[in-house]
């Protein structure tokens, strides 16, 4: 089963933490990479750039807009997508866990080409 | 000159045989893999450009043997770098080379294999990766393809796999009598899962995921072969042939996927349904009854139906009673409610599922939602089957069966107005 791992952090609260405390973070992160992609569990990574570079594309009156960085006032923002492929939810979920430092993670089932008749 | 599928097919044939010389010569399941690998695909491109050889077999033999001792120069060096005080045997002793390069191929070597790539120290995902390259003789890029991830990610999952069989201690031999049952469940286990895995592809780009079914049916021949007594072996194939026998007519040519009652039937293949009915009325005849075995007696009742009318459904509901005897799970009760349905009427069928509202394993299930939508469909309550086809169509991750469930739900809409 592919899942997506989504990780939501303030890019303001993330600024304002001490430098050893980011470090320690990271390291949790590239540990937990390392480890999945050892596994074989690990599909993909993207790592989104800073949100002050988001173009942000909606059509409030019937006319397209661009503006610059994320919609609304959002707080969190989307700073990791982890694709992994696992044999359970629980397996994912386990994954997802170490990540919810400083964040929020979202895990969500990516949708499958195949299927059952019924 | 020789085709390419042909040296492809040889070379597959002949890999558990190869692979199972190297391990009794030098019993490292992570090296010899590796090197049969290489002499793979060395074969490969040399059979095809200079023809195959007088004896394949021992070719291939000798070219991962030379391999082998390459590697096993490499790594005695390294270990005398570092222990250097230890008097290990010189490495000529270790790679002498042997004397069964033409012995005939033990008939066994499979079967080990297949234990051995089916350990249970391993994951499931595991499991299938190294069966389809150690005993398929498949490239791990094809198995990539086939379950749709980045080669890295295949290659890395099939080396893992290779140290922890090397971390449980795991030896190319049959496992003891007492295991042996509960290793062989692992292992029909496996070839399902991968059966599974390219039945469930439809067209377009999952088409390398089909050709999944095809690799399981030759592995279950294979071990049906080896195991000619086990009533379960010979279940599983059977049951594989009569499902894959329904796949031209499972799914439209846009994807899109064909309900079992829908199907046109003239599209089935009446040889592997007639190979499979063979089989499994033999099996039930005479070995202990299993699980496999009622699968693809009941796989048997529904393709020897001409029109889906014409179902034998009081015979299927018997059998599925026989199921929930030997392997009650929720999957099966779901099945049974909706051979229950046919025989007895929907709402003796949704009476039947409603025991399984408090099952935690199917909990938030979209096949749940989708048996019952159906049955309250049959009932005549259209605006319960509606709901149900929705929340079925929410809750799968499936596209095309996401697309079908879309389609009841809006069908019921229509009707309603």
């Amino acid at each position: 089963m592919k899942y997506v791992v989504l990780i939501y952090s303030n890019p303001a609260a993330w600024r304002a933490l001490p430098a050893e405390e980011v470090d320690r973070v990271i390291k949790v992160h590239n540990d937990l990479l390392d480890e999945l992609a050892e596994s074989g569990e690990l599909v993909n990574i993207y790592r989104l750039a800073d949100a002050a570079n988001t173009k942000t594309l909606a059509r409030p009156n019937e006319l397209p807009v661009v503006t610059d960085g994320p919609f609304g006032e959002s707080k969190e923002v989307l700073a990791s997508l982890w694709e992994i492929d696992v044999d359970r939810v629980e397996r994912a979920i386990e994954i997802a866990e170490p990540l919810t430092q400083h964040a929020t993670v979202e895990v969500r089932p990516l949708m499958d080409a195949a299927g059952m008749e019924m | 000159m020789t085709t390419e599928p042909e040296v492809e097919e040889l070379l597959r044939q002949l890999t558990p045989q190869v692979l199972g010389a190297l391990l009794r010569r030098y019993g490292q399941f992570d090296l010899c893999e590796d090197a049969v690998q290489e002499a793979l695909l060395a074969a490969a491109v040399q059979w095809q450009e200079k023809g195959v050889p007088e004896r394949p077999r021992g070719w291939l033999i000798t070219v991962a043997a030379r391999r082998m001792t390459d590697q096993l120069r490499v790594e005695s060096a390294r270990r005398r770098r570092e222990q250097a005080a230890a008097a290990l045997s010189p490495p000529d002793e270790l790679v002498a080379p042997g004397s069964d390069v033409d012995l005939p191929p033990d008939r066994d070597d499979t079967l080990r294999l297949l234990f051995l790539c089916c350990h249970p120290a391993l994951s499931p995902a595991s499991q299938v990766a190294l069966t389809l390259r150690a005993v398929g003789g498949l490239a791990t890029a094809q198995i990539a393809r086939a379950f749709l991830v980045p080669e890295a990610t295949m290659a890395q999952r099939i080396s893992r796999a290779k140290q922890s069989i090397k971390a449980a201690g795991a030896r190319f031999s049959l496992p003891p009598e007492e295991e042996r049952a509960d290793r062989l469940r692992v292992v029909l286990q496996v070839l399902y899962l991968i059966f599974n895995e390219g039945y469930a592809a439809s067209s377009g780009p999952d088409l390398q995921r089909a050709d999944l079914t095809t690799e399981a049916i030759r592995l279950a021949r294979d071990l049906h072969r080896l195991l000619p007594d086990d009533g379960e072996v010979a279940g599983l194939l059977a049951l594989m042939l009569l499902t894959d026998a329904r796949r031209p007519a499972r799914t439209l040519p846009d994807g899109s996927l064909v309900p079992l009652a829908e199907q046109d039937r003239r599209l089935w293949d009446a040889d592997a349904i007639a190979e499979g009915a063979a089989l499994i009325t033999e099996t039930l005849s005479r070995a202990a009854v299993g699980p496999y075995q009622l699968q693809a007696a009941i796989a048997a009742v529904h393709d020897e139906a001409a029109h889906a009318e014409e179902t034998d459904w009081p015979q299927i509901l018997a059998l599925y009673q026989l199921l929930e005897g030997v392997a009650a799970n929720p999957i099966v009760t779901l099945n049974h409610a909706v051979a229950v349905a046919m025989v007895r009427g929907p709402l003796a069928g949704l009476d039947l599922l409603a025991t399984l509202d408090t099952d935690d394993r199917l909990a938030g299930h979209h096949r749940l939602d989708a048996v019952s939508a159906h049955l309250l469909e049959m009932a005549g309550d259209t605006a319960g089957a509606r709901e149900r086809y929705r929340a079925a169509a929410r809750r799968t991750t499936s596209l095309p069966e996401q697309r079908y469930l879309e389609a009841r739900a809006a069908r019921l809409r229509n009707q309603a107005r």
